[in-house]
């Protein structure tokens, strides 16, 4: 499902002296469905940065980073946005949303981008917010407002709404109880059933070891460790 | 005769106005730019009917004019004056003698008949203006037939009137092609525009247009499916003839309110008292 | 995934004198997307847009456009009357000043049906359901149909702007700073409100902004323009995240945080 070869990345600061940094260098690996897999290594090893490359939020330097069959390198836009729509779904650990928008309509969101009949789409929602403990008196208010755990949750809820194939989790346990973080943890446990190929950060190292199957340590694709 | 060229105009600028109406009449409802002249008389007392009167008439024409339907009012009068002065022409009130009948307002109630002109003091040609203010978007309009905005004035009426409350200068469309302002003639003369064996210039002096239907224009007046054009008039027979078919004013009698409804068509009305017919009000 | 552009701009050119107004732009949008223009003032954002809207006559280039009928042709090669026709169907332009886009001394439904109107409708029942419709749609008391827009907020204004774009079911928005000289509180309605449009009714659209956040929450691609080039283009996170030029990581990086 995620299938990485000799992936690079480099930031150049144009406005900061043009400075060169390199990221990552000639990183590789393969995910396969109903896997899931963590990334680990050292704050600044290249986590974060390989995550949003595996979503096309960054581009690579060279390489190919392949999910389900699409090349995120050499997808045009409009590849890319139908991965995401259909395929590969994300859980950030930053909620960004339209100001004001309902909860309910937050999540129900990637279903209504399929076509899923709105009504549907919010049954759902509810049934998932409900599930992860959000008080239905939040459900009609926009999560701007909301505690970290809570937007963390929100987060997971539009991460999950979607039967996605591929799906990236950054850090999905932090800041929540331990009641929700088995229910999150539960919910990637039937994700995993379902065939879907999962690459998270977790520093949580107790969940980390209860759902993940293999860990790749990032240090490995630091430029000048390859080898 | 006195010093005046005939029909006052110098005759390079009867041509130039038999031109414009030349063309007018071969686009039917397109307006035609003039070069107007200066009237002997103010903007809004009819200086475009009268140039257009003058660059049509003959030796030979009886000339009727009608203000809001009468022969007798100040506007009528004094064009009637104005041209046996300067052309010498005969004139007359009633329309069936009439060749050349210039008219504020109304459309004579007797059938016109092929060989009549009838000419009409027109004040804003435009029918688009009150909605579009720039000529050069309404010429743009009208080139390419994009009539939708006139439809929008008839919406306007309907949702704050209830219904199209426009009374007079009710828009219509010429031979399905261009949308024509009839000049402020009330809505009941519209369908007379229609199938007319005369031929009706409309000439504005201020906003040098003229404009034409020739005889046998199909014309129609605009509306909706569910809201058809009326052509309404007051719900009374003449006080003075009876008649019922024709457009009528009110008129107040007394300070207490009184008040009759008489034709406004005063030849209409002389000659059917003549031959006898008699309304409530007739003394 | 259909493989028919809706709209392809190729070597877009538009000069003011000496001065480079846009040079040279070229993208393709496909049907469903959502573009954001972005640069700063005079960077020539608003001069492509008037170029591909049919505003502007471009010095050079073309603007194909997928008709309905006849399916892509060159928009700048059409004649004015199917052009105009174009632009009171298919496509649809939301200018910055509602003013501009309103007629301000009609009513709220009579804004609105101009369109249909304008493409033969001649039922004003049907004509004012529409209306009352679209202002339902876009967040308008039907009670305000027949007010015009003179006694209407600054966000209700632009709001009918839309509903008036939007009736005649076009499948191209130009969008020209849309929620620009609106509110905070205000604006955010209105992305929702866009936000659901664009995607219920499948529309594509480009919309010209120097706000970043707009284009964040609205836009699924992002062209970044300087001196009238595109310097930089891709997917919107893309560009804001993980931007190239120097020009975007500038502007990126200009943003406060709030």
């Amino acid at each position: 499902m995620f299938d990485l070869k000799d992936v690079s990345k480099t930031f150049t600061l144009h406005n900061q002296g043009a400075a060169v940094i390199e990221v990552l260098s000639e990183a590789n690996m393969t995910v396969a469905p109903g896997e899931c897999v963590a990334l680990t290594g050292a704050s600044g090893s290249g986590k974060s940065t390989l995550m949003r490359m595996l979503y096309g939020n960054y581009r690579a330097q060279s390489g190919v980073v392949s999910v389900a069959g699409v090349d995120l390198v050499q997808a045009a836009p409009r590849e890319i946005i139908r991965l995401r729509r259909e395929v590969l779904g994300y859980v950030s650990q930053f909620l960004r949303v339209v100001p004001r928008v309902p909860t309910l309509d937050v999540v129900a969101e990637p279903l209504l981008a399929l076509g899923v009949p709105a009504e549907d789409a919010r049954d759902q929602a509810a049934t998932l917010l409900a599930r992860l403990n959000i008080p239905k008196t939040l459900w009609d208010l926009s999560p701007t407002t909301f505690s970290g755990g809570e937007q963390q949750r929100v987060n997971i809820a539009r991460g999950f709404i979607h039967p996605f194939p591929a799906l990236l989790l950054d850090e999905p346990t932090a800041s929540l109880d331990a009641t929700n973080r088995n229910v999150v943890l539960e919910l990637i446990a039937d994700a995993k059933v379902r065939g879907t190929a999962i690459i998270g950060i977790f520093h949580d190292e107790a969940a980390r070891d209860q759902v993940c199957d293999r860990q790749i340590d990032v240090t490995g694709f630091s430029p000048g460790c390859a080898a | 005769m006195t010093d005046y060229n005939f029909a006052y105009l110098d005759e390079q600028t009867k041509r130039m106005i038999r031109r414009a109406i030349l063309k007018g009449l071969a686009v039917p409802g397109y307006q035609v730019p003039f070069a107007s002249r200066e009237m002997p008389m103010p903007y809004g007392w009819g200086t475009g009917g009268v140039q257009v009167s003058a660059a049509v008439m003959t030796t030979d024409d009886q000339f009727k004019v009608i203000d809001q339907g009468a022969d007798d009012t100040t506007n009528a009068v004094s064009i009637r004056s104005f041209f046996e002065r300067t052309a010498g022409v005969a004139t007359t009130t009633q329309t069936a003698e009439a060749t050349v009948i210039q008219t504020r307002h109304r459309i004579p109630e007797r059938d016109l008949t092929e060989g009549q002109i009838l000419v009409y003091q027109v004040p804003i040609p435009e029918p688009l203006r009150f909605l579009e203010p720039r000529e050069s978007e309404t010429r743009k309009m009208h080139s390419l037939e994009e009539y939708g905005l006139m439809h929008v004035k008839l919406y306007e009426d309907i949702s704050r009137h209830g219904h199209i409350a426009t009374s007079y200068a009710y828009p219509v469309k010429v031979e399905g092609r261009y949308v024509m302002d009839p000049s402020p003639i009330p809505k009941f003369d519209n369908p007379k525009l229609s199938d007319c064996p005369a031929i009706q210039l409309f000439g504005a002096g201020r906003e040098q247009r003229i404009y034409a239907l020739p005889p046998y224009t199909q014309v129609v007046s605009l509306d909706f499916e569910d809201h058809p054009f009326v052509a309404s008039k007051a719900d009374h027979p003449c006080g003075l003839c009876g008649a019922e078919d024709s457009y009528l004013d009110e008129v107040i009698i007394d300070d207490a309110g009184g008040r009759m409804f008489v034709c406004s068509d005063t030849d209409y009305c002389t000659a059917r008292q003549a031959d006898g017919f008699k309304g409530k009000d007739a003394a | 995934m259909t493989d028919t552009a809706l709209l392809s701009v190729r070597g877009v050119t538009k000069r003011y004198g000496a001065h480079i107004g846009c040079a040279d732009v070229s993208f393709d949008l496909y049907p469903g997307e959502v573009m954001g223009i972005v640069g700063e003032s005079g960077s020539g954002k608003s001069t492509l847009l008037n170029c591909m809207a049919g505003h502007l006559e471009p010095d050079a280039g073309a603007v194909v456009f997928d008709t309905a009928v006849d399916g892509p042709r060159d928009t700048l090669l059409m004649s004015e009357p199917e052009r105009r026709m174009l632009s009171r169907t298919d496509w649809a332009f939301v200018h910055q000043h509602a003013r501009d886009g309103l007629r301000m001394g009609v009513s709220a439904g009579g804004n609105v049906g101009e369109r249909l109107m304008a493409v033969g409708a001649r039922h004003y029942g049907d004509i004012r359901g529409s209306a009352i419709d679209w202002l339902g749609r876009v967040e308008i008391n039907e009670a305000r149909v027949d007010d015009r827009p003179t006694t209407f907020s600054g966000g209700m204004q632009q709001r009918l702007q839309i509903a008036r774009n939007l009736v005649t079911g076009p499948r191209l928005v130009f969008m020209d700073e849309p929620t620009g000289g609106l509110d905070v509180s205000v604006q955010a309605r209105l992305l929702d409100m866009i936000r659901s449009l664009v995607r219920d009714m499948g529309l594509s659209a480009i919309i010209v902004t120097h706000d970043l956040a707009v284009v964040r929450l609205l836009a699924d691609r992002l062209m970044v323009m300087k001196s009238g080039h595109v310097v930089e283009a891709g997917l919107t996170d893309q560009v804001l995240d993980d931007p190239k030029h120097a020009y975007t990581q500038l502007l990126v990086s200009s943003i406060l945080q709030v």
